[in-house]
């Protein structure tokens, strides 16, 4: 039992789940939706399988599995799991489920955009897992097909245009990703994660840059330097960071609802991801000398972000500016750790607060904004597709639960204590202040915008008198709200009870730390 | 057994010939029949031939003795995966050629009369004999097109024949040079490739008689500027010949170019290296853009054709073992893929919808009225923009680590190229199958009954697919092959004295 490939079964339930689901065919809707969430189901109690036997003290990688795939090229099949992806795994399992009781499910073709899902889950779960680049950038590319099915066939009008422009933005950033890992297996004749940041540790890379690989007088610390870029724009793509943020909006304000939790929640991890488990530990020196521009181009998006957040009337815009500006807390607690070379033996609290700040941010955000744009889907289904910040108005005594509920998840999402959002931001600003202050001192005005365009957003959607048009608005049946209620009591539960996250990252953290730290 | 891949061929197309008249439609499956049993010889070369052993001899019999010409057929890692490739793109022509129905007899023996010339230029060792079967595969092409053909199909089969004739004609010009060289430094004329791969040219001779021989062959590669014929030929031959001409034919432009000017002259490989990769990533850039802006489906997957193309002759001339095990795994996945393409282009949806014209498609809501082609032609598009977890991306990957050692900035502008790719591949695919008609132009949205997707198309569209994931999944069956020979290869180069 104990033998069992629990991390390859984890990708592939999905997978195969979702080539069942399609094959049912279009007359047996009903029976392909139950087995789409039974396939959500099963993957889901696996993770939880995973999670239960997983070695909480441990910060090493657990479940490994490896297996020589193609020699000729240095590609493992080499998989894993930390707190990191443990953490990301139980996020993405539990979001499938819960996109897929979304509002405004597929009018047409269901078992195909139920099937779609599960394949998207399938990447998610392939990429948190893999250790090797070839493999991970499989997988990688492989969530893009249904994400861009899923917002074509699916989405709002400008459907189409919105899905080929998030398809090749984030496949530019991916090419320039996969030239960067060419240039680096030229140069070290390796793919394989674990020993690429090995030699970044050690800052071997420039030196291999040296010697292997020229481009002409190019010198080896430029070379590494482009790399690094290359690398980083593929992610900073994916998070994203702006100035690369211009297919996003579009993108979540057109895809289906049950898709944007997807994309908000899990996908944009990948990103965030890629940063912790592939940039920092391969290019720890690059980051270092780069900290400044790269903390700057942090905080403008933390502020900007939030600045155009505040602007916006198209809700679902609103929150995708939201969600922009969430994960910027994620880059900004990881690159004030990152920087910071410890002189220690062990990782300082200030860099083990921040990054268990930013790994707990990053369920926090994937929890409370899927929250929200399922809210927000409710609304657009309920008054016949409007989103408008001014179309609606005292909605709190039309639809008493959903207000309530939704506003739960609102002062979530602004970091009010006793709810999750609070400690994962308390965290990573703790951290942040001692590392790199002035980021931090710049990045607070930010958590301040936040508050005032959420709290806008309620009192607009919420408050003030009640239009006459809304005043049959239906209250959210009985279903929604057990699709809702998991997720409204696992915020609680975690600004609550956070041990309950952080006893499974905090090893993985010191770990994390320990591995960037140079020799 | 793998000569037998050839001489099966030939024989087949004769008894097509002599299937009755009254039962012409029986052609197709004596057809299906010799061109499964050339593939399976083909196949059987898995245990006459273990990777990584020698070139192996598999007949040597004089020819034309007075001349030093010999019938060499021989075989090793660079050829015995083409080989292969041509047995599955022959199997999924004739399942994808189900539906002729106008002089089936004549149309099946041309088909494999081309399959058996094709089959014996890549199996030929000796110079002349390659060049010979090179010839007779183009012949039963210019037919298949001017007859079987559609759009401007006397125009695209002329230059088709033109183009090929031009290339011919430099090659032979080169032959010829060679063949005097030989004979004036052994004394014995011979043509035996791997015996004029020993053989130390002088480095003035290779300058001049490289770029005959290269440029010759590659133009039936599609190198960019002389690939104008292709898309037009494409589009005007039908659908099985088509997936022949891009998935094999091409094939064999690329196949002479690495046999008879590569592998020979290192010195004027030396010379021309920078202007030919500069020639293939213009091609690479040039036809994923032209791609992009076609109006008629099929213009998108022949221009697509050039553009991938592309990526063979830069990994040619890279010089370096992966940048020549990619060109040739290249050339079996876009062998595979193209093939896929040109299947559900010209069978599945043109024969159905009676149109290719992109903006026409968009209204007949082919997504939900051929699904499997929908999925089919998505998946055959994951594999042609080089997603991982199909053959392309194996393939393109170890071109460009092989073009990023030989040039960084060709494999720069190639990434490009491949954001591109993906750009045309989704412009079609939204189009043709995913378009949302408008609604007022069309009372009907779900139109007449479009005749459902027949068995035969399935089983080559699952052929061709299960191939390309196959290969891209576990490229070592084709790559354990492929490297120790492109390896060995660039060894003898060396020897001759190359950097």
């Amino acid at each position: 039992m104990t033998k069992l490939p629990l991390l390859s079964l984890l990708t592939l339930i999905p997978l195969l789940g979702g080539v069942v689901v399609v094959s049912v065919g279009e007359r047996r809707a009903a029976i392909a939706r139950r087995l789409a969430l039974a396939v959500a189901g099963i993957t889901l109690l696996l993770a939880a399988t995973l999670a239960a036997r997983f070695e909480p003290g441990s910060g090493e990688l657990q479940f490994v599995e490896k297996v020589r795939w193609i020699p000729a090229l240095a590609v493992d099949y080499h998989l894993g799991v930390d707190g990191l992806g443990l953490l990301l795994i139980l996020l993405t399992t539990l979001l499938v489920p819960f996109a897929m009781l979304a509002p405004g499910g597929p009018p047409h073709r269901a078992p195909l955009y139920r099937a779609l899902m599960l394949f998207l889950e399938a990447g998610l779960l392939g990429t948190f897992t893999a250790l090797n680049f070839f493999h991970w950038f499989l997988f990688w590319e492989l969530s893009l097909i249904p994400a861009f099915f899923l917002i074509r066939l699916w989405g709002g009008t400008a459907g189409a245009s919105a899905a080929t422009q998030f398809f090749i933005y984030t496949l530019a950033g991916s090419v320039t990703m996969l030239l960067a890992f060419l240039a680096i297996f030229l140069a070290v004749g390796k793919f394989d994660f674990l020993e690429l940041a090995e030699l970044g540790r050690a800052d071997r890379l420039t030196a291999h840059f040296n010697v292997n690989f020229g481009w002409y007088a190019l010198p080896a610390e430029t070379l590494t330097r482009l790399a690094f870029a290359g690398v980083f724009l593929g992610l900073a793509v994916k998070v994203p960071v702006m100035p690369f943020h211009t297919w996003l909006p579009a993108t979540y304000a057109e895809a289906p609802t049950g898709v944007t939790m997807l994309l908000t929640g899990a996908m944009s991890k990948m990103g965030v991801y890629g940063f912790l488990r592939i940039l920092v530990p391969i290019f720890p020196e690059q980051i270092r000398a780069l900290q400044a521009p790269l903390l700057g181009l942090v905080v403008f998006t933390i502020l900007f972000s939030a600045a155009t957040a505040f602007a916006q009337r198209d809700l679902k815009r609103m929150l995708a500016y939201s969600s922009i500006n969430h994960l910027g807390y994620c880059l900004l607690g990881l690159l004030a750790a990152a920087s910071f070379a410890a002189p220690e033996a062990r990782p300082t609290t200030e860099q083990a607060a921040a990054l268990n700040g930013v790994l707990l941010q990053m369920l926090n955000h994937g929890l409370t904004a899927a929250t929200l744009f399922a809210c927000v889907g409710w609304l657009e289904q309920r008054s016949g597709g409007r989103r408008d910040l001014y179309d609606f108005g005292g909605l709190r005594r039309a639809t008493p639960v959903f207000a309530g509920l939704m506003g739960i998840a609102l002062f979530s999402s602004l970091g009010l204590p006793g709810l999750n959002g609070f400690v994962g931001e308390f965290l990573i600003f703790k951290g942040t202040f001692a590392l790199a202050p002035w980021a931090a001192a710049a990045a607070v005005p930010g958590l301040l915008l936040t508050a005032v365009f959420l709290l806008t957003l309620m009192q607009r959607v919420f408050h003030g008198p009640l239009e006459p048009r809304w005043t049959a608005l239906p209250d959210l049946t009985w279903r929604e709200r057990l699709a809702l209620a998991p997720a409204v009591a696992l915020m609680f539960a975690l600004g609550l009870w956070p041990q309950l996250v952080l006893t499974f990252t905090n090893a993985t953290v010191v770990s994390l730390a320990e591995a960037w730290r140079t020799f | 057994m793998l000569p037998w891949t050839i001489y099966l061929s030939f024989a087949g197309a004769l008894a097509v010939l002599l299937v009755p008249q009254r039962r012409a439609g029986a052609a197709r499956h004596v057809a299906l029949v010799f061109a499964l049993a050339g593939a399976a010889c083909g196949f059987s070369g898995i245990f006459a031939y273990r990777p990584g052993q020698d070139l192996l001899v598999l007949t040597r019999v004089p020819w034309v003795p007075a001349l030093g010409l010999e019938y060499l057929l021989a075989v090793d890692g660079l050829n015995l995966p083409l080989v292969w490739l041509t047995g599955l793109a022959a199997v999924a022509g004739v399942l994808f050629s189900w539906n002729v129905t106008d002089r089936p007899r004549e149309f099946f023996a041309l088909y494999l009369t081309l399959i058996g010339g094709v089959y014996g230029v890549f199996l030929s060792f000796d110079l002349f004999l390659l060049f010979f079967f090179y010839e007779v595969a183009i012949i039963p092409k210019y037919f298949l097109i001017a007859i079987w053909g559609s759009t401007r199909r006397e125009y695209g089969a002329m230059k088709l024949a033109l183009y090929s004739f031009l290339g011919s004609a430099l090659v032979f010009l080169g032959i010829l040079a060679v063949y005097a060289a030989v004979a004036q430094m052994t004394g014995t004329p011979n043509l035996d490739l791997a015996a004029l791969a020993r053989l130390d040219y002088p480095a003035g001779f290779q300058r001049w008689v490289f770029p005959l021989l290269f440029v010759g062959f590659a133009v039936l590669a599609g190198l960019w500027p002389l690939h104008t014929w292709a898309p037009t030929g494409h589009v005007a031959a039908p659908t099985a010949a088509s997936m022949l001409l891009a998935g094999v034919v091409m094939k064999l432009g690329s196949y002479g170019a690495l046999r008879a000017a590569v592998a020979l002259f290192p010195a004027g490989l030396a010379a021309w290296q920078t202007p030919v990769a500069a020639l293939a990533v213009t091609g690479i850039v040039y036809g994923a853009l032209v791609a992009l802006v076609q109006k008629d489906f099929k213009f998108v997957v022949g221009y697509s054709s050039v553009s991938h193309m592309g990526f063979v002759l830069l990994g040619l001339v890279a010089i370096n073992e992966l940048g020549l095990s990619g060109a040739v795994l290249q050339m079996f996945s876009h062998g595979v893929i193209a093939g896929l393409l040109f299947g559900v282009v010209g069978r599945m949806v043109y024969d159905r919808a009676h149109t290719r014209e992109l903006d026409e498609l968009a209204g007949l809501r082919l997504g939900r009225r051929l699904p499997f082609a929908a999925a089919t032609f998505v998946l055959a598009g994951m594999a042609s923009m080089g997603l991982p977890g199909f053959s392309g991306f194996v393939a393109e990957l170890s071109v460009l680590l092989g073009a990023w050692e030989a040039w960084p900035t060709a494999a720069v502008i190639t990434g490009a190229g491949i954001v591109v790719g993906a750009a045309y591949v989704l412009r079609a695919v939204q189009q043709a199958f995913f378009a949302v008609p408008v609604e007022a132009a069309n009372p009907d949205p779900d139109g007449p009954l479009l005749e459902p997707i027949s068995l035969p198309e399935r089983v080559g569209a699952l052929l061709l697919l299960a191939a390309t994931l196959v290969v891209g999944l576990f490229p070592g069956v084709l790559l354990d092959y492929i490297l120790p020979s492109a390896g060995a290869l660039l060894e003898t180069l060396r020897r001759v004295g190359i950097s």
